[in-house]
């Protein structure tokens, strides 16, 4: 056991010596380059911890999605910029409020009980009601269904906020932040090659999530990382927001979700109650569902708002 | 068959680590960021590879076995794009202007 | 069987982790990324290795996403992103010497 204590001791170290190292790198490129790597280590901590499902999300996302979204904001940064370098005030209170936070944190840690409390048994013994394997999208989908639930709006809020930054002569065009002008060589191969093996891992996330970790988001945040893919080297064109193809897709899960939790009122007795021996089935549609829905908000986060000049036809 | 099988997956893995302390050193200590990104390859085609190919006698077929496959193939094609891009990216950033073709 | 295994992962991790090194020293921003792409390789070999040590489900498949996903952050970084307007401009990326901004 000393091995893994020396292992997750190693693992700690690293971490703290990255974020430390990430906060005060002097080029935003070299920082979300810091950050990246905090990531993935962060991802072996959570599968340390046997949170796979955890594991998972920080992967898809740490690796697939948050490389553009902080590069891309590290690109358009002008650089050394006055704005860009805070203060000795600011940075003394940031300072402040994220000790506070960790002593928080800490103090939390300290003090549960040596036999903290826990659900994971009651969660367990209902999952053969569900149809479900795992506890984890038991929790997601049936006894907290009503946090994924609103969880899933957000996703179509925070896009209609993005959308909303748009100019008034730019709606209904076609986003334009991903497009690169010349894409290499290497990369169009990429984006030729990769896109089906990772539909392929997307949709055996999504599926094995009844199961197994996995689950809508982490299929859909692949999927996601698959467009985007596509959308960089100018393979795909991003949709107009005014279509209503997009947008179908975009609310179809949470629209699902929120009719057969409507229609659990009468089926199974309460808001978002599964009828008996439909549980399955019914998970699956909404988790097939949410995963498209996702996997289109995410990637239409990434393409930014649209622009009018970005397609042939203003 | 269960000794030797045991016996391949020690010497395989063993390997793949060796090649793991290789691409680092050379990361750590090769000249120039052209050289240090052919370290890196190896440690992502050999490392991994040996592994994968370690790993190979003792888990499931076929699923098991055939998901090891799959992602050494993916490393292998991220790293023969990380590869071009990277070292695209290097050589311009250095010299300040195009590679040849 | 699996202690070894265990201690294998272990080696990869600790090999590659000195790798961390060039992230911090650079020089250039690819040199970081390749020990990035470097430690991702690693973390691989790590799960896969830890995946059939402690037969844990869903350690391989975290393995087959980092795999998958491997080459992103190399095609993020040298995405030359379009600028307001939609209109691409390779030099506005970060680390080009010759950038005008």
């Amino acid at each position: 056991m000393s091995v893994a204590l020396a292992a997750d001791a190693g693992l700690a170290l690293l971490i703290l010596g990255l974020a430390v190292w990430t906060s005060i790198a002097r080029t935003a490129g070299g920082a979300v380059i810091g950050f990246m790597a905090y990531g993935l280590l962060v991802a072996l901590v959570w599968v340390r911890l046997a949170a796979v499902d955890v594991a998972l999300t920080e992967a898809a996302l740490g690796s697939g999605l948050t490389g553009f979204v902080l590069l891309g904001a590290a690109a358009r940064l002008p650089r050394d910029a006055p704005a860009a370098r805070p203060g000795w005030g600011l940075r003394l209170a940031a300072g402040v409020v994220s000790a506070a936070v960790a002593a928080g944190l800490a103090a939390v840690v300290l003090l549960l009980p040596v036999s903290a409390p826990t659900l994971a048994p009651a969660a367990t013994a209902n999952l053969p009601a569900l149809g479900l394997g795992n506890p984890v999208t038991g929790v997601l989908i049936a006894y907290r269904a009503i946090d994924t639930l609103l969880e899933s709006v957000v996703l179509v809020l925070a896009l209609i906020g993005l959308w909303s930054l748009a100019r008034d002569g730019d709606w209904g065009g076609r986003p334009g932040a991903l497009r690169s002008a010349d894409p290499s060589p290497a990369l169009v191969l990429l984006a030729q090659v990769l896109p089906p093996l990772g539909i392929l891992v997307g949709i055996y996330l999504f599926w094995t999530g009844a199961i197994a970790p996995g689950g809508a988001f982490q299929g859909g945040t692949v999927l996601a990382a698959m467009w985007v893919l596509t959308l960089v080297t100018g393979l795909t064109r991003p949709p107009r927001v005014g279509g209503r193809g997009v947008r179908l897709l975009l609310v179809a899960g949470p629209a699902l979700f929120l009719a057969i939790g409507v229609a659990g009122f009468w089926l199974g007795g309460a808001f978002l109650a599964y009828p008996a021996g439909y549980a399955k089935p019914l998970i699956l549609a909404i988790e097939a569902a949410l995963t498209l829905s996702i996997a289109v908000a995410l990637g239409l986060l990434l393409a930014g708002p649209p622009l009018a000049q970005s397609g042939p036809r203003a | 068959m269960t000794i030797a099988l045991t016996l391949f997956t020690i010497i395989t893995v063993a390997l793949g680590v060796v090649f793991f302390l290789a691409g680092t050193v050379g990361l750590l200590r090769f000249p120039d960021t052209l050289t240090r990104l052919h370290a890196l390859t190896k440690a992502d085609n050999l490392g991994l590879g040996l592994v994968v190919l370690g790993l190979l006698p003792q888990v499931a077929w076929p699923f098991g076995g055939l998901k090891l496959i799959a992602v050494w193939l993916l490393a292998l094609l991220a790293g023969a794009t990380v590869g071009p891009l990277l070292g695209h990216a290097a050589w311009t950033q250095e010299r300040g202007r195009e590679p040849p073709p | 069987m699996s202690e070894f295994l265990l201690i294998a992962a272990l080696c990869v991790l600790g090999t590659v982790a000195l790798g961390l090194v060039v992230i911090l020293r650079g020089p250039t921003e690819a040199d970081r990324l390749s020990a990035a792409q470097l430690l991702g390789t690693g973390g691989v070999a790590a799960l896969l290795l830890l995946g059939v040590a402690t037969d844990t489900t869903g350690v391989a498949d975290l393995a087959l996403v980092l795999a998958l996903l491997a080459a992103f952050a190399a095609v993020a970084f040298i995405t030359p992103f379009g600028t307001n307007g939609g209109r691409a401009d390779p030099v506005a990326q970060p680390d080009r010497p010759q950038d005008p901004e």
